[in-house]
């Protein structure tokens, strides 16, 4: 593993996103859901708005970056849980 | 829509999963390792946080190659998408002819991109090459080499030359797709070419359509080899292009953290259009049946 070069940061930041993947398994394995459609016009399911949460994050954090600078950089991560939150509720 | 969707067909992917785990996940995470870390090489890192995110983002370099991409994507899809349809329009229905069409268009597609480079780089030389030399003897001054616009007109037209028949074979197979009855209707109705191209056969390509903008979109976004092979990304710059500019930076530089966070946003900004290109085709299947 050592080609690999992990550092701690980077093994935490791919541990979620497996738990977060592992978690919506589960989840839909568990409770079958129908997919609806938000305002996006597109039918999504827990897993699409999984998806676009956190693809949708990564560029909230790098506009947070390129914008404001990296000290202020964990009010990023807060906005994306609210940006999270608005996506599950109405997209 | 009152069916539950059933995930657990899901599980019959986990030996692809496996495999591209290998091919592409476990990689990716290299990168995105690489890219909080800086090395001299000897697979030592120094830990350098988000300072490669920052600095990429601030480089004109980044942005600058961005633009040409967008550019190059875009003056492509102009002519591609028109001419491809143009061409499909003009094809002959059966006999033939249509099988030679056929087989003719489909020839660039069959050439390795580095073949079709190394073609219109010998093609487009003044001295030894047939596009070069007739345009030096017309009095045109053409020189790919050293005209930042020559060399973008030849990649440009190396492109088009390339792909268009993807374009228009696609089209092709759209306008096939159109029963007969509905150009009997638009006769008895005296619609003009324009009305049957505006109302039948139009709409009934799109979906075709749709998926060749965006094949021909992602493939020109993420192009390398063939405008590496005519201008290497010169003049100058001129003609470096995003996956250029990250060679030259990854390999040529040796600049691993930088270059990891720079194709860590090129990923980014492909994954987007690829789910966006995702999305779109899955909601006009589902609109068309």
């Amino acid at each position: 593993m050592d080609w690999m070069a992990w550092t701690q940061p980077t093994a935490i930041f791919f541990i979620v996103i497996a738990a977060l993947l592992i978690t919506f398994t589960v989840l839909a394995l568990k409770f079958p859901e129908t997919p609806r459609i938000g305002v996006l016009r597109i039918e999504t399911t827990r897993g699409d708005r999984l998806f676009i949460t956190l693809l949708g994050s990564a560029f909230i954090n790098l506009a947070w970056l390129g914008l404001v600078g990296p000290d202020t950089q964990p009010w990023a991560m807060a906005v994306c849980l609210v940006y999270a939150a608005a996506v599950f509720r109405w997209v | 829509m009152n069916k539950t969707v059933n995930q657990k067909a899901w599980f019959l992917v986990l030996p692809v999963l496996i495999l591209v785990a290998f091919s592409a996940v476990i990689p990716l995470m290299t990168v995105v390792n690489y890219s909080v870390q800086d090395s001299f090489g000897n697979n030592q890192f120094f830990w350098a946080g988000l300072e490669w995110f920052e600095q990429m983002l601030h480089d004109d370099r980044m942005w600058n190659a961005l633009q040409r991409q967008l550019m190059f994507s875009g003056i492509i899809l102009a002519i591609e998408v028109p001419l491809g349809v143009y061409v499909a329009l003009n094809m002959p229905k059966s006999g033939f002819w249509a099988s030679f069409c056929l087989v003719v268009m489909s020839l660039p597609l069959l050439i390795p991109w580095n073949v079709v480079g190394t073609i219109w780089q010998v093609f487009g030389r003044v001295d030894i090459g047939l596009l070069g030399y007739t345009l030096d003897k017309l009095g045109i001054d053409y020189n790919y080499t050293q005209d930042s616009f020559d060399a973008w007109v030849t990649i440009i037209a190396m492109d088009v030359w390339h792909w268009t028949s993807l374009v228009a074979l696609l089209a092709y197979a759209g306008l096939k797709s159109i029963p007969d009855a509905y150009y009997q209707a638009a006769k008895i109705d005296q619609a003009s070419r324009w009305a049957v191209f505006r109302y039948i056969e139009l709409p009934k390509m799109m979906g075709v359509l749709m998926i060749a903008i965006l094949l021909r979109f992602m493939d020109s976004f993420m192009i390398y080899t063939e405008p590496f092979v005519v201008t290497g990304g010169g003049p100058g710059n001129a003609t470096t292009l995003l996956s250029i500019d990250l060679v030259k930076m990854a390999l040529g530089q040796f600049d691993l953290g930088p270059a990891a966070a720079f194709s860590i946003m090129y990923f980014l900004v492909i994954l987007a259009i690829s789910w966006v290109f995702y999305t779109v085709m899955t909601n006009l299947d589902k609109k068309g049946g």
